[in-house]
């Protein structure tokens, strides 16, 4: 292997843990990753991990930007090899010039290791075993003195650390101080027999601001908690479980009553997919807002009670953290692969709502705004997050809500005006904009109660199998559709900084990398417009953005181009104008990918003339 | 402010109950099931059932699945909100109704393919969960509304119409729900008002899961010679262990029994279930006793009829669940938004 010099950065190169499922790492890794926050440095870190509780592999991937790239960034600078199992694959993964960290205590062969990295070996059994007896102990402070040497290597402020160990522990001094120990237990090692710092340090800065650091999952559960909602029903399936989980924790802190100690709220587990959903639109149907949180698979066995949803217009919210298919699929695995199941769930002619949101903070406030629009639209609203953004701690702008802000209940007709004598027919269009009047269940004695169901139905909502009047119903659905246009979240435009005929649309988790790829592709000397769309039904911005360019790259991560799909079909779009950029592997999205794919498709385009010339 | 149920104006002559309403005031829609179908039976009960109460029409919601069974809620209580969902799905959607609002009465109503066969799971889980409604099979054995084919509720051994032998073994809707634990169960069977009108009188009164499966006679397609799902069968096989009366604290019914034979059991809302038992040693508090004695009398063919099993003091899911007393459809921003001050703390502990 040809020698190459070790990596010199600041406050920008990659870490991986290779760690053991189920070795209690998860927590030290995650400290480390708070640990360079606290020193003012942004850092976004990654899980990759199977789907097994105990004794496989998983990862943890911390990436160091003060840029503030949040995206994955791909390659790793410095392997903290903790899993003998990997090893192979993990230094095979190193960057030339990058750094092996691993635990010295058996001598291993020089063919276990390569030439072109520097290899930081430290005695983790050793110095564990000597301190430690009870083996979970040592299992759990091995991964602190990890922590502790990592932190003398790259030139860490122990301070900062320490602190943070000492915010985890507040009350129990005990864990606190034995945390403490196993800290500069590592730290001396690597400070008495290792030249540090090494070549990747982190430096102090001031970078990171007011932002947050939060699981989009829990960020979309606590806007469920802000956005009013008190019935939840779900069903354990990866990545969307700890939605469900956060929501539950929420309302523990948030939703119970100061005097009585009732809930504010009902948390069901269902017994599959199908009972959640049912569960949801009950409640939907009585007046309550509901929301369920799942996965591809779970979307999938929904499909019968969404379309319910569409046709018979009970609001529900479903809260789909994507994961790669299809079937079982990478169920570990970021992708954005449900777009079209969700966008025309169910049989018949469907269309639904989705919501696209780039972060958790965006996860919060589409999360509060999805139950404001089910109960404007009467209809299913999905929020389409994915394991990148749920299962991960991303930096983000802090949560904000507005105090002013009222629930929008929809059109809800009362017993007052009833009494009134308001004509009620409850699939009547009174406005033109596509939405009836709804009453709930028990609203007035003689006065606005009807018959919900599935099949066809008058204005009034008496049944009929007349043709007339069933097209006349989904016309007018359509209709409620294209209102759904200005009321879901426009799309955002951000201009390249020259003129230029060529765009790039993405959404959610492919933002941070689009954001940083749009650097990368300006230094190599193209220029893009971006545009990034937040919802479905599209915006009538969409097909503006694509008229105003020569052609589109679409940005998205999944096989088939789903979103370009559905942008072609929605609004009569040339296909041959846009043009799909397409990860899907299981990993999130990078910027490298992103700027190498649209760049070389620019870089051709450069000498398209002269291959006109040929033909 | 809330709004008196004002009863329609009917012929002086007919019998009010104590809200003012006639029966009049319970129906729905002229039914277009087949002349003589055991559903329009159970319709016609749950109608005097609701009457007898003196339920105010509105504050019941009326949920079904699919099939003919779970079309009849568009025939009785037409001033009520009603839901014909998916097949098999009602459980799930009245959960969730209740959920909503534990102010209102939860009728679910399904038939035998809706329940045991497709629905079979949400059957056994809202029972399980021990969701406040009065869950009705109208048990007839066969998919009515498909044309039918068998249920699984069909005995072994049973003919179809078109001369077809049941060879897979039969779902006990009664025997499932005892062992799940619903805190109330019973059969009857739908030619049978007498028993039937108090079974649904005292499973709306009941607090907690109420399961009442209905044989209910399909005249299209199970009821000939061979079905024992058929009018004359279930006639003949039927072994009734109590006759009910339902005695509400408002409206105490005299009712006409020798003693000794009966057991009255005071529910939660202090309405009070008055057994005369024809099964002279039948306990209906005894859940293990009910199983067994399902099993033996269904072993010589017969079919048990008659509150089976009561709890009198059983709770429900919102019990479980520690809900509050005000229906959660009521609650507003102010309720359950916890502010922007909540939310700064929030994100000052993710710095
Ligand atoms: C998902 C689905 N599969 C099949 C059907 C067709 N289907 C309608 S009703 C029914 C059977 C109804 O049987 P049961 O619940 O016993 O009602 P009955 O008509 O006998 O009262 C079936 C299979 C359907 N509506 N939905
Ligand atoms: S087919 Fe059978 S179940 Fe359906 S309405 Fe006719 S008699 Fe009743
Ligand atoms: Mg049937």
């Amino acid at each position: 292997m040809p020698a190459a010099s070790p990596l010199s950065r600041v406050n920008d190169f990659v870490v991986r843990f290779a760690n053991v499922n189920g070795s209690g790492s998860a927590s030290a890794n995650e400290l480390f990753a708070r640990s360079i926050l606290r020193h003012g440095v942004p850092v976004s870190p990654r899980n990759i991990f199977p789907s097994n509780i105990q004794g496989l592999p998983t990862w943890y991937e911390v990436r160091v930007t003060e840029e503030g790239h949040l995206g994955a960034r791909g390659g790793v600078d410095m392997m903290v090899a903790m899993n003998p199992q990997t090893w192979d694959k993990d230094v095979a993964s190193i960057e030339a010039g990058g750094y092996l960290f691993y635990d010295s205590t058996k001598p291993l062969p020089a063919s276990k290791f390569r030439e072109d990295i520097t290899v930081v070996g430290v005695p983790l059994t050793a110095i564990t075993n000597s301190t430690y007896n009870d083996p979970r102990q040592r299992q759990l402070f091995k991964n602190i003195i990890y922590l502790g040497a990592l932190s003398a290597l790259f030139d860490m402020d122990p301070k900062l650390v320490e602190t943070l160990i000492g915010e985890q522990y507040k009350g129990k001094e005990k864990l606190l101080s034995s945390n403490i120990h196993a800290l500069h237990l590592g730290r001396d090692w690597a400070l008495q027999n290792l030249k540090c710092p090494i070549g990747l340090r982190i430096k102090k800065a001031d970078k990171v601001g007011d932002r947050i650091f939060i699981e989009g999952n829990s960020a979309a559960a606590l806007g469920a908690v802000y956005g009013g909602a008190t019935v939840c029903a779900w069903y354990p399936i990866t990545p969307s479980s700890s939605l469900a989980d956060a929501f539950t924790a929420h309302c523990k802190r948030l939703r119970h009553d100061p005097e009585t100690k009732q809930a504010k709220y009902a948390i069901v587990q269902g017994e599959d997919e199908l009972a959640s959903i049912g569960i949801v639109i009950g409640a939907g149907w009585n007046g309550a807002r509901a929301f369920t949180a799942t996965s591809g698979p779970g979307i999938s066995l929904m499909q019968e009670f969404i379309g319910l949803s569409y046709f018979a217009e009970i609001p529900a919210v479903i809260m789909d953290v994507q994961r790669a298919g299809p079937s079982t699929g990478m169920p570990t695995r970021t992708q954005q692969c449900d777009i079209i199941s969700a966008a025309y769930a169910s049989h018949g002619d469907t269309k639904h709502i989705l919501l696209f949101p780039e972060d958790p903070a965006e996860a919060f406030e589409m999360a509060a705004q999805c139950f404001d629009l089910a109960d404007r639209l009467q209809t299913t609203v999905f929020l389409m997050l994915d394991l990148d953004i749920g299962m991960n701690h991303r930096l983000c702008r802090p949560l904000k809500w507005d105090e002013s802000k009222q629930y929008d209940r929809g059109k809800v007709m009362t017993a007052e005006m009833l009494e009134a004598g308001t004509n009620f027919g409850r699939y009547l269009d009174v406005d033109g904009d596509g939405i009836p009047f709804r009453t709930y269940p028990g609203t007035h004695p003689t006065k606005g109660s009807f018959f919900t169901r599935g099949t066809s139905r008058d204005e009034y909502a008496r049944y009929t199998e007349e043709g007339s009047a069933y097209q006349a119903n989904m016309q007018r659905l359509l209709r409620k559709f294209d209102t759904a246009k200005d009321l879901v979240p426009r799309p955002l435009q951000a201009n390249a900084v020259k003129a230029t005929k060529y765009g790039v649309i993405y959404f959610g988790s492919t933002a941070p990398a689009m954001d940083e790829a749009i650097g990368v592709l300006e230094a190599r000397g193209h220029q893009l417009d971006r545009l990034r769309v937040r919802a479905f039904p599209f915006h009538s911005s969409v097909s503006s953005f694509i008229a105003g360019h020569d052609f589109v790259f679409v940005v998205e991560q999944n096989r088939d181009a789903q979103l370009r799909s559905l942008v072609v079909n929605e609004l009569n779009i040339d296909p041959v104008r846009l043009v799909p950029i397409l990860h899907y592997d299981g990993t999130p999205i990078t910027a490298r990918f992103i700027a190498k794919a649209i760049g070389d498709h620019l870089d051709q385009l450069k000498v398209t003339p002269l291959r006109k010339v040929v033909s | 402010m809330t709004y008196i149920a004002k009863p329609k104006f009917h012929h002086p002559g007919l019998p009010k109950n104590e809200l003012g309403f006639t029966h009049r005031d319970y129906e729905g829609k002229v039914s277009t099931l087949c002349a003589g179908c055991g559903h329009d039976s159970i319709t016609a009960s749950i109608i005097e059932a609701c009457f007898e109460l003196s339920i105010e029409p509105h504050r019941v919601a009326k949920i079904s699945g699919i099939g003919c069974s779970s079309k009849t809620p568009d025939y009785f209580l037409g001033n009520s909100h009603g839901f014909n969902s998916v097949h098999g799905r009602m459980p799930s959607v009245l959960t969730g109704a209740n959920l909503a609002n534990r102010d209102l009465i939860y009728l679910g109503v399904s038939g035998d393919g809706d329940s045991a066969s497709i629905g079979f799971g949400q059957f056994a889980h809202a029972i399980r969960r021990g969701v406040n409604m009065a869950y009705i099979v109208e048990n007839n054995g066969v998919y009515g509304l498909t044309k039918g084919q068998f249920s699984a509720t069909a005995d072994r051994g049973s003919k179809s119409k078109r001369g077809v032998t049941n060879t897979d073994n039969a779902i006990d809707l009664v025997a499932i729900a005892l062992q799940l634990g619903a805190s109330f169960v019973a059969r009857s069977f739908s030619g049978d008002k007498t028993q039937l009108v108090p079974l649904i009188e005292a499973a709306i009164t009941h607090k907690g899961a109420s399961f009442i499966d209905v044989i209910s006679p399909c005249v299209a397609f199970n009821n000939h010679t061979g079905s024992t799902k058929s009018f004359d069968y279930v006639r003949e096989h039927n072994d009734a262990v109590n006759r009910l009366d339902v005695i509400t604290g408002r409206a105490p019914i005299t009712v006409d029994y020798a003693p000794g034979t009966v057991q009255v059991v005071e529910q939660h809302d202090g309405t009070r279930l008055a057994l005369r038992k024809l099964d002279a040693d039948y306990d209906v508090h005894d859940r293990l006793a009910a199983m067994a004695f399902l099993q033996k009398h269904a072993a010589k063919g017969q079919v048990v009829t008659g509150l089976l099993y009561v709890d009198p003091e059983a709770d429900d899911l919102h019990t479980h669940l520690n809900t509050v007393e005000q229906p959660l459809n009521t609650l507003e921003a102010k309720d359950l938004c916890p502010g922007s001050a909540a939310l700064e703390k929030f994100n000052a502990s993710l710095r």
